[in-house]
């Protein structure tokens, strides 16, 4: 409710600006609208996905090369001819042709990781920025000129305290939008690339795919800065398209603060005033010789930069003391569909003969086990015996060398570990994978990702709230089940190790699973919290699913599994239950030293 | 053939750089684009000491040297550690002024050749550490985009400062050696083989640096691993600025090396240093010879297509490195590490 009214008073604002304001003054709020359209795609992609593009300028000149070749041209195409007849078709054109290139070279250049990635974007900016130059019908150096205005029934976007609303019309849409879908199961997704691609693949998220999807989302933003930018010139030529600009809105959304949304605005805002008071005081004060404006401009970057390494608005944020509002819990929202439940006894898991290979190290040697619906195993072993790597392979993270996994009745040997989540397996990590900075809601709320389908479209525009409260729901009953409720609107990275494994038991549980792998599940935690944890792991069991541990704790192992599975050296040595493993000659010397 | 050996010598130029950027890269996870502005420097000052005037980017270290000078010698005086305030204030006040005392008592221009590159490196090379000091050690544990954010405005600094040290004009030095060797049909440019003669030296000097000497080794520990690195007693910041100082030192004599061979311009570094960041990137910004090897095929690459297709000569060396990255980023298939 009170974002509504925030939001109300900010378009309240917006709206007198031109009334108020000299016309230099809304002409360098249109720049900044239009600069800031592209930074709130970069905030996407960059600043919470993690992919860095120097490339977005030349989506924007995709957007404006676009519309001035459909409404100018006088000899189109037939086939295209109808996108000619207003502006508000050509955009129409201009995103669609904008999100097939972006589709094009996303699914080229956002296989590359890392720092390829960089170098790509700078590469096809690079080419698109000098066919703009080459290309004849696109007017080469000169350009294109003679963009008719954008109109709207009879009202006409001339001058530039019209075109104004428009512009900040698209920024508000782009916003809202941005922060609604980030906001989102969709949105959680993205935000788990940055740092958790493997945490997030167990979850069932196809990262690939949301990689694709924020490339192809910051595009259409440029596009349409594009768009706007072209019909408020009036005519576009290559230079604001070239790699120099691309670096700049990089700078705005870094400058801003990379992971905020309106960081986005604020960077833009920065960026273009800065630039523009530089060019025009330093000439008075140094006279025209140099060129000064560059210097200053830079060093006063880098004092930002030092000043405020993750931008200015959460600067902002901290200076006002505003904290983020948590997140609502709507008790009432109905269950999420649970999973049938294979019949307790009934074999869930084989392990069949696997054997890995790391170059000469052989990790696993003919590894051989079962599991039943409802029974809990505990993996153990020394370390070094290969246990992780057992998890690793059952869980689709890794593929063994020879052998085979069977998981409810399907071989999943070198399947991706998230179509296996979807056959209802689940999982945490000896290193604990959370998104330190999101609340334990949200990274419980990551585990529900298979039991919703809200896409990216309804997400933006919060057409799926009915389901995210479902899921949240869901997410909030998972961290009331294992004992954390007090510390569900904290960020998960405040918590202590212990219970953010906890929090990763939860996150599993929330993916409503039929097998559930814990690595280590009781490291760091205290006495009574692990008695919690063994109670909670028999209920679970109770209910029939069934339960693969790896753990050092023998107290906790003991008292709590029906079988145990040894391992030394990659190979099992010893199978059956507590008591036998107790007295097991070779388990004994596995663990204490062979007595010679 | 005229066009390989072009390519050759540009593509080791390139290769140097690359070197330059992989090694800071590895060690301090700046992602140097600047790296191209000692190139530009380089060439410049020494032109301007051929031409006979005092360089001006010796104020530069002048400044640069007080501000470093201030800014440690605050906080050594807050933390009442005087010991090293006196090499601090020698290194970074006593040294860059008795150097511009040098150049305006000596006429520049009449000197032997390589005491004006002596002079040019005794210039330059400096501002690697200070640049280090100043604009990434305080940041030197945030992530790679911000880090990439700063060099981005240390570049645009460096740029607007060549634009007024420099002016807009374009200058070469004069060639270390006159003439060409013929050997049968084949005539080779006596410039080449220097470029690629010091180029191989560096190369070759490096490796041992890496593989014999202790901070060669300890600089290595850090790319490998930093907080093991620090563990044992390597500090992050000298080998922070010991980077800096060897990226220095490459960029500033591939300047030296390119400047009689093309006509450099105060913003000439940038696109040579994306050059030398492809051929780097090539090399996956982890291996020596891979960045060098790709370096010689980016300059064979630019030089062949702007002999065909010259209009296209920038796109031509952008776009025909997708493949290869494509290429490299199918091959080397890598797990998640864990951070």
């Amino acid at each position: 409710m009170k974002r509504i009214v925030q939001l109300f008073v900010l378009v309240l604002v917006l709206a007198a600006v031109p009334a108020l304001l000299p016309p230099y003054y809304v002409t360098l709020l249109n720049y900044i609208g239009i600069s800031a359209l592209v930074a709130v795609g970069l905030v996407l992609l960059t600043g919470v996905g993690g992919l860095t593009s120097f490339g977005q300028a030349a989506f924007v000149g995709v957007g404006a090369y676009t519309t001035a070749v459909l409404t100018t041209s006088t000899s189109l195409p037939g086939w295209i001819a109808w996108a000619g007849a207003s502006p508000w078709l050509a955009l129409v054109a201009g995103l669609v042709i904008t999100g097939l290139i972006a589709l094009l070279l996303g699914s080229l250049t956002l296989k590359l990781s890392g720092h390829y990635l960089p170098l790509g974007t700078i590469a096809w900016g690079i080419s698109l920025y000098f066919l703009f130059g080459t290309l004849d019908f696109l007017g080469a150096q000169s350009g294109i000129s003679g963009l008719p205005p954008i109109t709207i029934g009879s009202f006409s976007f001339d001058e530039g305290g019209e075109i104004y609303y428009l512009i900040w019309a698209f920024v508000l849409a782009a916003v809202v939008t941005t922060h609604n879908l980030l906001d989102s199961r969709e949105g959680r997704a993205i935000r788990a690339l940055k740092g958790g691609v493997v945490m997030a693949e167990a979850m069932g998220v196809d990262t690939s795919r949301s990689r694709i999807v924020i490339f192809v989302i910051a595009a259409l933003h440029a596009c349409a800065a594009g768009w706007l930018y072209a019909h408020m010139q009036r005519l576009v030529n290559p230079s604001p398209f070239g790699l120099h600009h691309g670096i700049e809105y990089l700078f705005m959304a870094v400058v801003g603060g990379a992971g905020y949304v309106w960081g986005a605005v604020i960077g833009a805002g920065l960026v273009t005033l800065l630039n523009q008071w530089l060019q025009d005081w330093l000439p008075r004060l140094f006279g025209h010789a140099g060129n000064f404006e560059i210097i200053v401009f830079g060093l006063l970057l880098l004092l930002i930069l030092h000043r405020a390494r993750e931008g200015m608005w959460p600067a902002l944020l901290r200076l006002f003391r505003v904290k983020a509002e948590p997140k609502v819990v709507v008790e009432g929202a109905a269950a999420l569909p649970r999973r049938t439940l294979p019949a307790r006894g009934e074999v869930i898991l084989e392990v069949k003969d696997v054997t890995r290979r790391f170059g000469g190290l052989v990790a696993n040697k003919d590894m051989n086990f079962s599991m039943k619906a409802g029974e809990i195993l505990a993996l153990i072993g020394p370390n070094g015996a290969g246990k992780s790597t057992m998890f690793n392979q059952i869980s689709g993270v890794d593929t063994p060398t020879s052998g085979e996994i069977v998981f409810a009745g399907q071989v999943v040997t070198g399947r991706d570990s998230r179509e296996i989540a979807r056959l209802g397996m689940s999982r945490s990590f000896q290193h604990v994978r959370l998104l330190p900075k999101m609340s334990v809601l949200e990274n419980v709320a990551i585990g529900t990702h298979l039991r919703g389908s809200g896409g990216v479209f309804p997400s933006a525009w919060r057409m799926e709230r009915p389901e995210e409260e479902r899921l949240l729901a869901e997410a909030a009953r998972q961290i009331r089940r294992v004992g954390l409720e007090a510390h569900m609107h904290d960020e998960a990275g405040s918590l202590a190790l212990g219970q953010q494994r906890i929090i990763e038991i939860a996150r599993a549980l929330a993916a409503d699973p039929s097998l559930l792998l814990l690595d280590e599940p009781a490291a760091g935690l205290r006495f009574k919290e692990k008695e919690a944890l063994a109670e909670l792991l028999k209920k679970l069991k109770a209910e029939g699913v069934a339960i693969l541990l790896v753990e050092h704790d023998m107290d906790f192992v003991m008292g709590l599994v029906d079988r145990i599975v040894v391992m030394e050296f990659g190979q099992k040595i010893a199978e059956g239950l507590p008591e036998e493993i107790q007295q097991d000659e070779r388990v004994l010397a596995a663990y204490l030293g062979g007595v010679e | 053939m005229i066009l390989g050996q072009d390519g050759v010598s540009s593509g080791a130029i390139y290769a140097l750089l690359a070197l330059a950027l992989v090694l800071i890269f590895s060690v301090t996870r700046v992602i140097f684009i600047p790296q191209g502005e000692f190139v530009a420097f380089g060439a410049l000052t020494l032109a301007m000491l051929q031409a006979g005037k005092v360089p001006a980017t010796v104020w530069l270290l002048v400044a640069m040297g007080a501000v470093v000078a201030v800014v440690d010698g605050l906080a050594r005086l807050r933390d009442r550690d005087t010991e090293g305030l006196g090499s601090l204030l020698g290194w970074n006040l006593a040294y860059p002024l008795a150097l511009a005392a040098l150049l305006h008592a000596v006429e520049s221009g009449g000197l032997p050749m390589a005491l004006q590159i002596l002079l040019t490196l005794a210039i330059l090379v400096p501002l690697g550490p200070m640049i280090y000091r100043i604009a990434y050690q305080p940041i030197a544990e945030t992530s790679v985009l911000v880090l990439l954010i700063a060099s981005v405005a240390v570049h645009l600094i460096l740029t607007g400062l060549g634009l007024v040290f420099f002016g807009a004009e374009g200058v070469r030095t004069a060639p270390f050696s006159e003439g060409s060797l013929t050997f049968g049909e084949v005539s080779i440019n006596l410039q080449t083989l220097w470029v690629v003669g010091c180029s191989l030296a560096f190369i070759v000097g490096l490796a041992a640096f890496f593989t014999r000497s202790l901070y060669g080794k300890a600089l290595r520990a850090t790319s490998v691993n930093p907080s093991g690195a620090k563990l044992m007693g390597i500090s992050p910041v000298v080998a922070g600025k010991l980077t800096f100082l060897l990226a220095a030192l490459l960029g500033v004599f591939s300047g030296v090396l390119i400047g009689p061979i093309t006509t450099i311009y105060y913003d000439t570094g940038f696109l040579i240093g994306l050059k030398g960041f492809v051929a780097a990137i090539i090399g996956g910004l982890a291996s020596y010879p891979l960045a060098a090897a790709g370096a010689v095929l980016v300059g064979l690459l630019e030089s062949f297509s702007s002999f065909w297709a010259s209009a296209f000569k920038e796109v031509l060396v952008f776009t025909l490195i997708i493949p290869v990255l494509l290429w490299r980023s199918f091959n080397s298939h890598h797990v998640e590490d864990e951070e």
